[in-house]
């Protein structure tokens, strides 16, 4: 198997980055490392068999109405993923709100199963689905790092800046908690991206 | 009053772009000149006032927990929430049809230019969020949740129309060249974020 199917998503065609697929919740629940981590396994694990599933049904879907055929796909495993949460990590699934249900819109899915999964065989799709989940993922966990630590100070709920800076005048970044701040902080990354890879410049 | 106030609490306040991040694919995608924004915007507005109302009812008498009770005393106890992802999002798919087939039928010019993202309106977060947050916040009445869907329509055409604008300006201006396109965007998304802030907090 080419090892570009598992490379490039994670750096030089990142979802985020540089396809500017699953925005919207990238920058919604990244406020917490915690909320990031679960939202960034859910997106895998959907892209990932969502990828399988329409690759293993790729031969049989009438091409007309294979957009309402990925969406009952995409929306199966969302579902699954919607009950799991809400059984074993239910004060997680509150956190992250409709943005659980709002998998089935992010693009990544759609995007991989409409250029990757419906011409290709199930398992090379499956590779494409989980390193283009892991992209995103990696992605969202960056961005709640940095938001979380410069926000509240804390990692993973744990304080990591010690009592004695706060005493010596330093304070929490109300911003970071803030959505803009999202943006503001994807849009570096984004710079810092294409400053090491020159082709992706635009003109 | 209460409807109005509604109104401009979704588009100012709980705005779709700037407060809750919705839609963001294709409002990064579409806001290349204000013309197209304007024509996509309009289409997303019509959209999300259609399945405010057709979801709502759904919502009410089929899918909500003891919703069914109008159908007799033995479906009082049926809970289906667990389908209404899969209802809703059909709703939106089916009435993106229409509204593509009714812009290809009067508008071709608009339908050349709004291109594939008009039938990428049904996975835009922003229609189906609309939906999923009527349910979450329990809107009481359908006129409630009409004004809510048009509020919000309304809100996301103001976002992609100004940022169109200013993208428009910005074209002329010095950035960076890594930072060009798609990062410089981010950047004056989350400064317009920190400005439309200011409207929290606001009622009539």
């Amino acid at each position: 198997m080419d090892k570009n199917i598992y490379l490039q998503p994670l750096w030089k065609a990142n979802p985020i980055t540089v396809l500017v697929l699953g925005i919207c919740s990238a920058l919604a629940v990244t406020v917490k490392l915690e909320a990031a981590c679960v939202m960034a396994i859910s997106v895998t694990l959907v892209t990932g068999c969502s990828s399988l599933l329409v690759s293993c049904l790729r031969n049989t879907i009438p091409n007309r109405i294979r957009i309402i055929v990925q969406l009952v796909v995409a929306a199966l495993f969302v579902i699954l993923v919607e009950q799991v949460l809400k059984a074993y990590v239910y004060e997680v699934s509150k956190q992250l709100s409709v943005f659980v249900g709002l998998i089935i819109t992010n693009c990544i899915i759609m995007g991989r199963i409409e250029a990757f999964a419906l011409g290709n065989k199930p398992f090379p799709s499956f590779v494409d689905g989980i390193a283009n989940g892991a992209g995103y993922g990696m992605i969202l966990i960056a961005l709640a790092f940095f938001r979380e630590l410069l926000g509240s100070g804390s990692i993973f709920g744990f304080k990591v800046i010690p009592q004695s800076f706060y005493d010596a005048g330093y304070m929490n970044n109300g911003l970071c908690i803030l959505p803009p701040m999202a943006l503001i902080l994807v849009g570096c990354f984004v710079w810092i991206h294409r400053s090491m890879n020159k082709d992706l410049q635009e003109k | 009053m209460d409807l109005i106030n509604l109104f401009v609490k979704s588009v100012f306040v709980d705005n779709m772009v700037f407060s809750f991040f919705l839609g963001m694919c294709s409002f990064l995608a579409v806001s290349k000149n204000v013309k197209t924004a304007t024509g996509l915007g309009i289409a997303v507005v019509f959209v999300i006032g259609i399945t405010l109302p057709i979801n709502y009812l759904l919502n009410t008498y089929i899918l909500s927990p003891g919703a069914l009770a109008w159908l007799g005393e033995e479906y009082a106890g049926i809970d289906l929430s667990f389908l209404s992802l899969i209802v809703f999002i059909a709703v939106v798919a089916s009435i993106v049809q229409i509204v593509e087939m009714v812009v290809e039928k009067y508008s071709p010019s608009l339908y050349a230019s709004l291109g594939i993202f008009l039938p990428l309106i049904a996975v835009n977060c922003a229609v189906l969020g609309a939906s999923l947050f009527m349910q979450e916040r329990g809107y009481a009445s359908l006129g409630e949740a009409t004004v809510y869907g048009l509020g919000s329509g309304f809100g996301w055409m103001l976002a992609i129309v100004t940022l169109a604008a200013i993208r428009e300006k910005m074209a002329y201006s010095n950035v960076p060249a890594p930072l060009k396109g798609l990062g410089i965007s981010f950047i004056v998304v989350g400064l317009m974020g920190i400005a439309f802030m200011s409207f929290m907090g606001i009622s009539l």
